[in-house]
């Protein structure tokens, strides 16, 4: 097996991924509004710093600047012509601190959504948004990424699109989504859902997971839910990417509330759900993953946390994802009321 | 929601005004756009006035998808769908509405801030907005402060409404709304914002007039403090 991403999965029980990128880099100095995926020309060696910080707090696959590196997104920063380039520079950079290192990381090249509505719901077809993500995949491939990591989706139509059109390029692929409505992605999928959907795709994703969304306790409940939807026999290598707690307003700058210990304790609770790879979201510095290396690496994966324990040592769960732990799938039990049902139509009634 | 679970015969012209405006706000609720036009068409032969009709059937049903939207039973396509619908019915109101001279509620300017990705949010305030009267203008996604301050000083509006989904481009609403301070120009206009991660702190801490938590919660607070200030 020579993909380095199957390498390590094979070799190692646990994967432990990086932090944020967007809202490190805004740290140093990236504006709001502005595109994070132009500092990989701009400043290549603030990027080159912000790599080297997770390659130093332990991490063992990275993801590239490149969350917004797609035609359609570049297009909002008239860039839709350098995906080529902004790719290729974004995994140069990262290749070369990790030769620097020494050490055996992984490369993830990071996709993430168009920013458009899909068919039927919008105006942009499969077809168009699978030749999309292509693009940048093909990108990221030349430039000698490990794997495809396709991250923050929400639409069943988008993940089929961007699995489509990044797995046309041969390698491994990912793809987790942001389960942040009341235990479901805002356009209503499920973890269950999510794990459903993954052997109708081709080709068939090596790993799905959740990341971003709202907060540590909610991605270790949709772990469980990813598990519980799954066959005991054929367990997915599940990835969660979690925001360090709730995002807060500050002094003019969003600041993410979760602690270094919270996230150490998060990476524990992960481990024992079942996730194999584990990182952090939104807020997550380094100095945040570096405790979770920590605490990744002197903990014995034990049973499975109860929803009490999450509660307890991560925050809230929702509604919603609290109902699917109890086997309760319908929409009614997702309410954060927990009262109101779907109204059903007269036209249905009859 | 499969075509075979409805009933073959349910014809809107044979039921009752108050049967119809309740089957409406159903049909609304199912994304039923044909229904939707349908049924506006048949109140306007009823007699209804176009204002009635849209607060009546369609803004009522459009309040009442954004209800469960919030509770999370309703999620964005489904969202999308009704919204789809309403605006059907809204353009067939919408001349009618403008024949009868009646002067628009106020004037709002909104538009996506820049950076930020899609705009469902910001569309269903336009369309609650205009159900209330109001005449808007959209500037649609991807707006820097440029385009903010071009568009008020074009149209003068009375309202400013701004929308982010992303934590990384709400603090972007600060920036705008700064230029407005330091141009002098801050007081000219009722500021509001919405979106995804955004609070009423939020609001506050960057000097905007309010955080409207969903779209019938912003045509509400808009027509208020819009009546606040005329009456100031």
């Amino acid at each position: 097996m020579s993909n380095l991403f199957l390498r390590l999965l094979e070799a190692k029980p646990f994967l432990l991924a990086d932090g944020a990128t967007g809202t490190n880099l805004f740290s140093m100095g990236l504006t709001t509004g502005d595109a994070p995926e132009l500092w990989n020309t701009d400043y290549p060696e603030r990027i080159a710093t912000h790599y080297r910080s997770f390659i130093e707090a332990g991490s063992d696959i990275i993801l590239t600047n490149t969350f917004g590196a797609n035609r359609r997104r570049l297009m909002l920063h008239h860039a839709e012509t350098r995906v080529q380039e902004l790719n290729r520079a974004a995994v140069q950079i990262l290749k070369a601190e990790i030769a620097r290192s020494g050490r055996t990381i992984a490369v993830g090249g990071s996709m993430g959504p168009t920013g458009d509505i899909l068919e039927p719901n919008g105006p942009l077809s499969r077809a168009e948004a699978a030749d999309v993500f292509e693009e940048q995949a093909r990108a990221l491939a030349a430039a000698g990424v490990d794997v495809l990591w396709l991250e923050t989706l929400s639409a069943r139509e988008e993940v089929e699109a961007a699995v489509e059109g990044a797995g046309r390029v041969g390698l491994p692929v990912v793809n987790t989504l942001s389960i942040d409505t009341n235990g479901r992605t805002m356009m209503g999928l499920t973890a269950a859902d999510i794990i459903a959907l993954q052997p109708q795709m081709h080709p068939h994703p090596v790993a799905c997971g959740t990341n971003c969304g709202v907060g540590a306790s909610e991605v270790v409940a949709a772990v469980l839910n990813f598990f519980n939807a799954s066959d005991p026999g054929q367990p997915p290598v599940i990835v969660a990417k979690a925001n360090c707690g709730i995002p807060e307003y500050v002094d003019g700058k969003v600041v993410y509330n979760g602690t270094p210990e919270l996230m150490a304790r998060y990476a524990r609770l992960a481990m024992d759900a079942g996730a194999r790879i584990i990182g952090g979201c939104c807020g997550t510095t380094p100095g945040h993953v570096h405790a979770m290396r920590k605490a990744m690496d002197s903990h014995t994966p034990g049973a499975r946390p109860t929803l009490e324990q999450i509660q307890q040592q991560l925050g809230t769960v929702s509604k919603g994802a609290m109902a699917q732990l109890a086997g309760d799938l319908s929409v009614a039990g997702g309410s954060a009321s927990g009262q109101t049902e779907r109204r059903s139509s007269r036209r249905r009634r009859g | 929601m499969a075509d075979d679970d409805f009933e073959d015969e349910l014809i809107l012209s044979e039921l009752s005004d108050a049967e119809l405006v309740e089957q409406m706000h159903d049909d609304l609720y199912d994304g039923l756009r044909d229904e939707i036009i349908e049924g506006t068409h048949i109140l306007l032969e009823r007699g209804w006035a176009a204002d009635k009709v849209l607060a009546e059937a369609l803004v009522e049903g459009m309040r009442i998808v954004g209800i469960d939207f919030r509770d999370g039973i309703l999620f964005v396509p489904e969202v999308l769908l009704a919204a789809n619908a309403m605006k059907g019915g809204m353009e067939i109101l919408r001349p009618l509405l403008a024949e009868t001279g009646a002067k628009p509620v106020g004037k709002m300017v909104i538009g996506t801030v820049k950076g930020d990705i899609h705009d469902i949010g910001k569309n269903l305030v336009c369309m609650m907005m205009e159900g209330a009267g109001f005449e808007v203008i959209d500037l649609g996604i991807n707006n820097a402060v440029e385009d903010y301050l071009g568009a008020l000083e074009e149209h003068k509006p009375d309202i400013l409404g701004m929308s982010a989904l992303l934590t990384t481009t709400m603090p972007y609403m600060k920036v705008v709304i700064d230029a407005l301070v330091e141009k002098g120009m801050r007081e000219d206009y009722i500021v509001l914002v919405g979106g995804a991660p955004l609070n009423e702190e939020f609001g506050k801490a960057v000097g905007a007039d309010a955080y409207c938590r969903d779209a019938a919660t912003a045509a509400r607070t808009g027509a208020s403090l819009l009546a606040e200030r005329r009456a100031a």
